[in-house]
């Protein structure tokens, strides 16, 4: 298979006064074509801008500090403004978590539709109006020619997200990086958009990385997963190895704080709560949260390195 | 198109609101008399071969039993003709400035709101020296400028360009202000920043997917400025730095009867000053009507 995406060693810091907070640590995994990633952690452990950082698009004061994001053979992280403007919604797309948000509400889906295959593709606007009708199909909206002259409040929460991929979908992209596209939905329908975008990853081979906080999702959709923790990927590995046989003392108490079928036993949780980014602890990010905790946690970083098991994880204690 | 609108909760809360109504009714009669002014009046005010000084001076119809329903001016001049021609002159001006004014405000406010930094602060900057200056002095300034460069009798053939430039430059900020503040709270909203993952120039981001979102409050103080540029307009002409007496407009027939208020005719000040504060009262109104319906906090029940 061939690598897709790569990125290496890729550092995010936010600009403060006269210092940097760092976002983002060290980061580097791998995406092959067409294949599926979940970036999993609690808030503000990275992941979204993570994401963002693929597309060059962090927002100001936050930049990339260090590492490159290898895409068709080009390093992202150094491209100009002007030439990243191709790559988006061209070869990349983004989807977000809340639907109501992300379209604009003044303006039709058909003319934002249109307007982003317009953006990348040489075609006429009756082109580019089948090209979105297309998709509309694609992601299940009935009579899409009725529906490109709607505007945004005149469909549902479940809809609007589906147009939203629809919209995303629109330039073929090799790449989508979906940013808790199920987090404002209910139950239900959060299965049928999940549904949904597995479905066209596989019929259009695209790669997906998805950012989500809910290991199920995770499970269920993706083949690799990264977790992250403070900015650093703690863990990273096939999906079923993870989620079967977590190794990192993080990890585990993740998948240990699922809520069982068994209804009356006490939820297990991780004592403490994530550092925040500028008072993260010295050697371990998680030392002070965690059972194995010794003298190297405190005073050195731990590498993402091959564990017995097969998957990478960043722990001393762990063989 | 038409079923659309009858059937929307605009009109219906229009017609629910008699103050609206009735300003829009008054406003609607004025704009039209201004725009069907040659036929509806009895002398053309511009032509002199229609103007006899012996009419100089005569009462409203009612009074004087004669043939000039609101009477004439010391020129002979027939005051409704006079008032249908210069209620034209003044909305021509004010929505001209306004337009101006827009034009102006829109592109600094967005520009201003969207790219941030050094070029808001440089940008607002400009705008708090512009709003420093009341838009008379701009108008004293630019007016002696300009006439001792085309003389008395040339200022009269460009008077009416002149005070659109002069009420435009001296306005715009309002709406640079206004537009900047709506940009700064749109631009933080997702659809923005989905806009520029999908590859969108900033430009088009600006124009496109920002600016109607921040149209609101544009209609909203449109109407307010409307109203503002025609007291303007009067206010300079009153004063003698707008229109020309031979070009009446609201202001300057204001203006050319006031030195006869005392004297015993004072219909010649009278019935534009009231035309004036019914012109400017109705859009005052509407406007306040219009920012009411389209503030979603302030809701009546």
């Amino acid at each position: 298979m061939d690598t897709l995406l790569d990125v290496r060693n890729l550092t995010v810091k936010f600009a403060l006064r006269d210092s940097a907070l760092t976002a983002v640590n060290n980061v580097s995994f791998t995406l092959n074509r067409g294949e599926r990633l979940g970036l999993v952690g609690e808030s503000g452990a990275g992941k979204s801008v993570t994401g963002f950082s693929i597309i060059n698009l962090v927002s100001k004061p936050g930049f990339i500090a260090d590492g490159s994001v290898w895409f068709d053979g080009r390093d992202l992280a150094t491209l100009s403004q002007e030439e990243m403007r191709k790559v988006r919604g061209n070869r990349i797309s983004m989807i977000f978590q809340d639907p109501m948000m992300t379209l604009n509400p003044v303006l039709t889906i058909g003319t934002q539709m249109v307007e982003t295959v317009l953006a990348h593709r040489n075609v006429s606007k009756a082109e580019a109006e089948a090209i979105a009708m297309d998709k509309l199909r694609k992601v299940y909206i009935n009579s899409p020619e009725k529906r490109l002259k709607q505007y945004p409040h005149e469909f549902s929460g479940g809809m609007r997200q589906r147009i939203v991929i629809a919209i995303a979908l629109l330039t073929d992209p090799a790449l989508i990086i979906a940013d808790e596209p199920t987090t404002a939905l209910d139950v239900t329908i959060q299965a049928e958009i999940m549904d949904l975008l597995l479905e066209l990853c596989r019929t259009e081979d695209m790669g997906l990385i998805l950012i989500t906080h809910d290991l199920g999702v995770v499970s269920q959709v993706t083949q690799k997963v990264a977790v992250m923790y403070a900015g650093s990927i703690v863990e990273l590995g096939e999906t079923e190895q993870v989620c079967s046989n977590p190794q990192h003392p993080y990890t585990r108490g993740l998948i240990a704080a699922l809520p069982e079928a068994a209804t009356g036993s006490r939820l297990n949780q991780i004592p403490g709560s994530m550092p925040n980014l500028a008072e993260i602890p010295v050697g371990c990010a998680f030392n002070n949260r965690c059972e194995l905790g010794k003298g190297a946690c405190f005073t050195t970083v731990p590498q993402l390195e091959r564990k017995q098991s097969g998957v990478f994880a960043a722990c001393h204690e762990l063989e | 198109m038409w079923k659309k609108f009858r059937e929307s909760y605009f009109l219906y809360s229009f017609l629910r609101d008699p103050v609206a109504v009735g300003s829009f009714l008054i406003l609607l009669v004025l704009v039209l008399l201004a725009l069907f002014a040659p036929l509806l009046a009895t002398q053309n005010p511009y032509d002199g071969s229609a103007i006899d000084i012996l009419d100089a001076e005569i009462a409203p119809r009612w009074i004087s039993h004669g043939k000039f329903i609101f009477g004439t001016d010391v020129q002979g001049r027939d005051i409704w003709s006079t008032i249908l021609y210069g209620a034209r002159v003044s909305l021509l001006i004010g929505l001209g400035a306004v337009a101006l004014q827009a034009v102006l405000g829109i592109v600094v406010g967005l520009v201003s709101g969207y790219k941030g930094g050094k070029i808001d602060s440089i940008l607002m900057r400009i705008t708090d020296v512009q709003l420093s200056f009341s838009s008379y002095m701009v108008a004293i300034f630019f007016g002696a400028i300009l006439q001792t460069a085309v003389g008395v009798g040339g200022y009269a053939d460009i008077a009416l360009p002149f005070l659109v430039f002069v009420i435009g430059i001296s306005e715009w900020p309002q709406y640079a202000r206004t537009v900047r503040a709506s940009v700064l709270a749109e631009k933080k909203k997702e659809y923005v920043e989905a806009a520029r993952v999908i590859g969108l120039k900033p430009t088009r981001i600006m124009w496109r997917h920002i600016l109607p979102n921040t149209l609101t409050p544009v209609l909203v103080i449109s109407t307010v400025q409307v109203a503002n540029a025609v007291m303007s307009e009067a206010a300079l002409s009153f004063l003698g730095l707008g229109m020309p007496a031979n070009q009446p407009s609201l202001g300057s027939l204001i203006k050319s009867g006031f030195t006869y208020v005392l004297s015993g005719s004072w219909w010649i000040t009278l019935f534009p000053g009231l035309v004036l504060v019914l012109l400017v009262l109705s859009i005052n109104l509407l406007g306040d009507w219009l920012r009411d319906f389209l503030n979603p906090k302030l809701y009546k029940d």
